[in-house]
């Protein structure tokens, strides 16, 4: 299986933390959206972004890209300070993050196919080896039907799911998820926060997802893949997965910062009426 | 909103600044690998094969119409049998190149605008961006170069569709004389003439795509975004056009002495 098969050569080991935002500060035309942002995402972990809408998530995720720029301060990226870097050496570390966008940001000019094959293309891999690479990716989000159809012809959801299988299919070391389910119904929400517990727990790559509902964060928390079963459950005892924290936005100033049950137990009005 | 003339003209100031960066970007992915040999492939075929009936009727009728107004002008000196000549050296210098540029920014200019616009509005260029590849390297680069060696294959047949035209109308309405026009018109043009119609394309080619590329991946606004776009692109690329073959004549002139 492609999630088995990590290409040793593609993930590079680097120390610290996988994502460190420094004081950053980023606005548009005189609108100040994210103002002194500082937070660390360590390896392994799952980083769970709330916050109202506008509140800038969208903004903090492009930055972790490199797609925008901040007006001051730093960020790292994979042990690279990415906010130093020239656009063109920013290509090569892009290859090591998958981005899931919050409208898909499907090519609408390529087949399904296509799509998710996208960076194998680029990357010249032989074209079998390609297109089993794609059936497995798009077997593991459940669209196997869907493989010639073109993005016109999916649903949001489907649609959802397929920029999921483009962004995992190189096993990138940072996956960036932007409201994965966003606008869809309860039943494909899970199924999609599913395929998100199974990437942090079989492969346990650094993730930070985005996310209005609350209840799929808690079900991120409070779930875990199980192998054996092939089944994603509730973690026994009613515990919490640890590698899964939280921040959370609101007007660009960072409010909460910590783990699932510092943010249970936290006593800011403004988060207990958020939770609420 | 009041109107500021420095902040107007700062604005203007830095779109060309981006433009030219945009320009500077996109001839180093053409001089350095990879290079989208499969995008470059296809974009000749949308733009060069799209074009081609345009092309060929303009050139054409422009013949045609360049024979009729050209004899009745020199019936007055009795020189009818100059028409040749006149047709000749107007399509190949000057109404080949600037006719087809013309149309073919109309057809191509706009269509790179919008298609370019809407990847942009729906975060398709960042999504590009984000899975490594450089949107410049993959869509600017191989429309600017697949625009500028279609046009000048096009602008050659348009000018060879207005000599057809021209020889039609001298033949059929006028009464010359078939190897009469040929031999008129194979003895007017000159080595000089053909370079210029040969250079000018490539500088019209090269409009029609940048700023069709640079209105295109500029876009912002939503739908809305991209309709402006389009149409600043058709705009902008006929009016350098023009400004350009001024400019392009001038100093071809100067260089070739014709
Ligand atoms: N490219 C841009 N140009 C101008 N303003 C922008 C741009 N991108 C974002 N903004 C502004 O930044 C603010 C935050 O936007 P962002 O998309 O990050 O919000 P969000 O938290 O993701 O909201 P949502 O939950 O609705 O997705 C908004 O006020 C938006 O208008
Ligand atoms: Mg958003």
């Amino acid at each position: 299986m492609i999630i088995e098969e990590k290409n040793a050569a593609d993930s590079q080991h680097f120390e610290g933390p996988a994502i460190v935002f420094d004081d950053v500060c980023i606005g548009f035309e005189g609108n100040q959206v994210l103002d002194h942002v500082s937070f660390k995402v360590e390896q392994g972990e799952t980083r769970i972004l709330l916050g109202p809408a506008g509140g800038g998530k969208s903004v903090l995720l492009k930055l972790c890209d490199g797609l925008l720029r901040p007006d001051s301060g730093k960020i790292f990226v994979l042990g690279k300070e990415i906010t130093a870097m020239r656009e063109r050496d920013l290509f090569a570390l892009r290859h090591r993050i998958g981005m899931v966008f919050q409208e898909s940001a499907l090519f609408d000019s390529m087949s399904v196919e296509d799509n998710v094959a996208y960076l194998l293309h680029e990357e010249r891999v032989p074209e079998e080896e390609v297109r089993k690479r794609v059936e497995e990716a798009l077997a593991f989000v459940e669209l196997s039907a869907a493989i010639d159809k073109f993005p016109s012809e999916l649903s949001g959801g489907m649609r959802r799911r397929v920029s999921i299988a483009r962004a995992i299919i190189t096993q990138p070391d940072l996956i960036l998820y932007d409201s994965p389910t966003g606008g869809l119904d309860p039943i494909t929400s899970t199924t999609i926060i599913e395929l998100v517990i199974r990437q942090r727990d079989e492969i346990g790559t650094t993730s930070v997802m985005i996310t209005h509902r609350l209840q799929d964060a808690f079900m991120l928390a409070t779930h875990c893949y199980n192998s054996a079963s092939k089944k994603v459950e509730n973690i026994s005892g009613g515990g919490v997965d640890k590698t899964t924290k939280f921040l959370v936005l609101n007007e660009g100033k960072v409010v909460f910062d910590g783990t699932t049950q510092e943010l249970t137990h936290s006593d800011d009005p403004w988060i207990k009426d958020y939770l609420a | 909103m009041s109107f500021s003339p420095v902040l107007y003209t700062k604005r203007i100031l830095a779109s060309v600044q981006e433009y030219s960066l945009l320009s500077a970007r996109a001839f180093r992915s053409l001089a350095t690998p990879p290079i989208y040999w499969g995008d470059i492939f296809t974009q000749m075929d949308s733009i060069g094969f799209g074009s081609l009936p345009i092309v060929i009727l303009t050139g054409f009728f422009t013949g045609c119409v360049l024979a009729l107004q050209s004899a009745s002008a020199l019936q007055q000196f009795g020189a009818v049998s100059k028409t040749a000549s006149l047709v000749s050296l107007s399509m190949v210098k000057e109404l080949g190149p600037v006719l087809t540029g013309l149309m073919v920014s109309g057809r191509n200019a706009s269509g790179i605008a919008s298609e370019l616009g809407s990847m942009k509005v729906t975060e398709q260029i960042d999504a590009m961006r984000a899975l490594g590849t450089d949107p410049v390297r993959k869509l600017v680069a191989p429309r600017i170069f697949a625009t500028v060696f279609m046009l000048e294959f096009l602008s050659i047949l348009s000018a060879f569709m207005g000599i057809i035209g021209g020889w039609i109308v001298s033949v059929g309405l006028l009464g010359l004389k078939s190897s009469f026009y040929f031999h008129e018109t194979y003895f007017s043009l000159y080595f000089a003439d053909v370079w210029q119609g040969l250079t000018k394309p490539v500088f019209f080619g090269y409009i029609i795509a940048s700023v069709g590329c640079y209105f295109g991946i500029t876009t912002s606004g939503g739908t809305q975004g991209v309709g402006k776009s389009t149409t600043r692109a058709v705009v902008m690329s006929s009016v350098m056009i023009i400004i350009v073959d001024f400019l392009l004549t001038k100093l071809l002139i100067g260089i070739f002495g014709r």
